[in-house]
């Protein structure tokens, strides 16, 4: 009898109600939801890059990897100097703009103007920007068409980035930490460059690889600064050459403007195999550079936070 | 007046310079932030090699009060501080640099804070700021360090590795032995134990007694046994005032102010 009644007495901890068990169902819906979106991401991308990748194969032959005329080596070569050369300019400057940011300038009014100016840049469109470097690097310079205006071009799109990434990775950083240093005797200057900038490393780096990632693969900002057209001699080291591969000042064509003309103006019969050629090692150099680059990271991590535990 | 040059320990040494047992003296403290005042009035002789605890309930000014010492409230933007904070005999807020004044006043925090590197670059960091850039130097200093702060047994064959690796009572005493290893004078403890369990507590408690032979300790605690147990003076603060001052004993055992009489005994209302 009592042993009856303790039992009934304690329904209420077996009882499901009907609303509890609709939540169950919703977060087992919700889930499997979230499951499948990214599942689906994922085979998306895979399958995008292997169909690249494979046109790419296909095309292949030892004309298309020469750096001549019809080839993409000179591409290659422009493509990787321009991501350099814009990274050489915007990696400092979105370092320093996101430092300046997140620890000089007054919390506020500045900050917030700063903020929707950058967020204003980092949603231009890529064409604007071409104009805009054509108008301000190419003629009021006057000038050709040239790999370093195409740099600023692109450093023009991947500052924001670069400058959000290090603004927010400051943000998030414990505050003790700059206490702690603070309370140490260090300088402003010196709490940034040995504690919080080497704590960042791994966030800045993520903005440094989209900036790198907006570099590979712009096209439109470069139609009218870094121009169509690339004539390199590589017998030529002397750097004020405009034939020599080094000489920033010369015109230089990337691979995804080369993609580009191949697939809409080009009428040489290997064109296609050419732009399946250049897409794949296109794709393949992003990989392989942010690959690099989260190597790097986690090198640099490990280096100044000792080893784990 | 009061006669600051009273003979102190460190006359004992002869090419010491003969020093006051006091080590700051503030007068007519006040602090404002904006338009608000958190301090008000306080009066305060803290004294050499001993450990002075600073209690009273939360927002009553005392952390606010310990950061002065140091200078952090400097970083407070809009913070204002009147008065004369003398460190030695001299006034920390117009004769001393506060890169100077924060080597020789240590803080520990609330939270253990250490930096997200080696266990040795961490207590290293402090001596490298001011210029020590020789191995063995540093060696020496890491290790002294790491001793006075009692944990270089538990330490020593993992110098090359994370501090953040490191359990949170371990953290602390990483924190101490960081604040050690610039040689400062004075340390402050802001409230250090409340985020430790009682067995880290008793350590860093054990530790605070060691210390106060060669250093200078000033704590904020929320726990009145704390100060019961480790503290020499303590002083009492409420709303921004500091209410009473005296040896330990006399403030919980005899207090004197009303206000005193009820935060000791729990009644606060």
């Amino acid at each position: 009898m009592t042993a009856d009644m303790t039992n009934s007495n304690k329904d209420y901890l077996r009882n499901v109600d009907g609303g509890l068990r609709r939540a169950h169902l919703f977060d087992e819906i919700a889930t499997a939801t979230f499951y499948i979106v990214s599942g689906a991401f994922v085979l998306l991308l895979i399958a995008f890059t292997l169909y690249v990748v494979w046109g790419g194969v296909q095309a292949i032959s030892p004309e298309i990897f020469s750096f001549s005329e019809t080839g993409i080596g000179n591409q290659f070569f422009n493509t990787v100097y321009l991501v350099f050369l814009s990274l050489v300019i915007s990696v400092p400057i979105g370092i320093a703009a996101g430092v300046y940011m997140a620890e000089y300038a007054p919390e506020g009014r500045v900050t917030n103007s700063l903020r929707i100016a950058i967020e204003t840049l980092s949603s231009l469109p890529s064409i604007v920007v071409g104009l805009f470097g054509y108008l301000v690097f190419i003629i009021m310079v006057n000038t050709q068409w040239n790999l370093f205006s195409g740099a600023l071009a692109v450093s023009i799109l991947s500052l924001p980035l670069i400058t959000t990434t290090t603004y927010d990775a400051f943000k998030a950083l414990p505050i003790g930490w700059k206490h702690g240093s603070l309370a140490l005797g260090a300088t402003h200057w010196e709490t940034i460059w040995h504690v919080m900038l080497p704590a960042s490393v791994g966030p800045i780096m993520t903005g440094i690889i989209l900036a790198a990632g907006r570099g590979f693969g712009e096209a439109a900002a470069l139609l009218y600064t870094a121009g169509m057209s690339t004539d390199i001699n590589w017998s030529v080291w002397d750097i004020t050459s405009p034939v020599c591969p080094l000489n920033p000042f010369r015109p230089g064509e990337t691979l995804s403007l080369q993609v580009w003309a191949s697939r809409t103006e080009a009428t040489s019969a290997s064109a296609g195999d050419v732009a399946a050629a250049a897409s794949a090692v296109l794709m393949i150099m992003v990989l392989v550079f942010s690959i690099g680059a989260r190597l790097l990271s986690r090198h640099l991590a490990k280096k100044s936070e000792g080893e784990n535990a | 007046m009061y006669n600051d040059s009273v003979i102190g320990v460190a006359a004992a040494e002869a090419d010491m310079p003969i020093r006051s047992n006091l080590s700051f003296t503030c007068s007519h403290v006040n602090l404002y932030y904006g338009s608000f005042q958190a301090l008000k009035d306080i009066n305060l002789k803290i004294e050499r090699n001993k450990i002075t605890a600073l209690i009273g309930p939360s927002g009553c000014g005392k952390s606010t009060f310990l950061r002065t010492l140091n200078r952090m409230n400097d970083l407070v933007p809009g913070c204002r501080v009147e008065g004369e904070i003398m460190l030695d005999g001299v006034d920390a807020y117009k004769d001393v640099d506060p890169i100077v004044l924060r080597r020789h006043v240590g803080m520990v925090f609330q939270q253990p804070n250490p930096f997200p590197k080696s266990i040795y670059d961490n207590v290293a960091y402090g001596p490298r700021l001011k210029g020590i850039t020789k191995k063995s130097e540093l060696d020496e200093i890491v290790e002294t360090s790491l001793r006075q702060a009692a944990i270089w047994d538990e330490l020593k064959d993992r110098l090359k590795k994370s501090a953040l690796g490191l359990s949170g009572g371990q953290q602390q005493r990483l924190c101490i032995a960081r604040a050690l290893a610039v040689n400062p004078e004075v340390l402050l403890m802001d409230e250090a134990t409340s985020a430790l369990d009682p067995i880290s507590t008793a350590h860093i408690e054990d530790l605070a007694l060691e210390l106060k032979k060669k250093y200078t300790v000033i704590m904020v605690t929320h726990n009145m046994q704390q100060a019961k147990r480790i503290a020499d003076r303590t002083a009492f603060f409420y709303l921004g005032e500091m209410v009473e001052y005296g040896d330990t004993e006399q403030i919980f055992d005899h207090p004197q102010e009303e206000r005193t009489i009820r935060y000791v005994s729990g009644n606060f209302g």
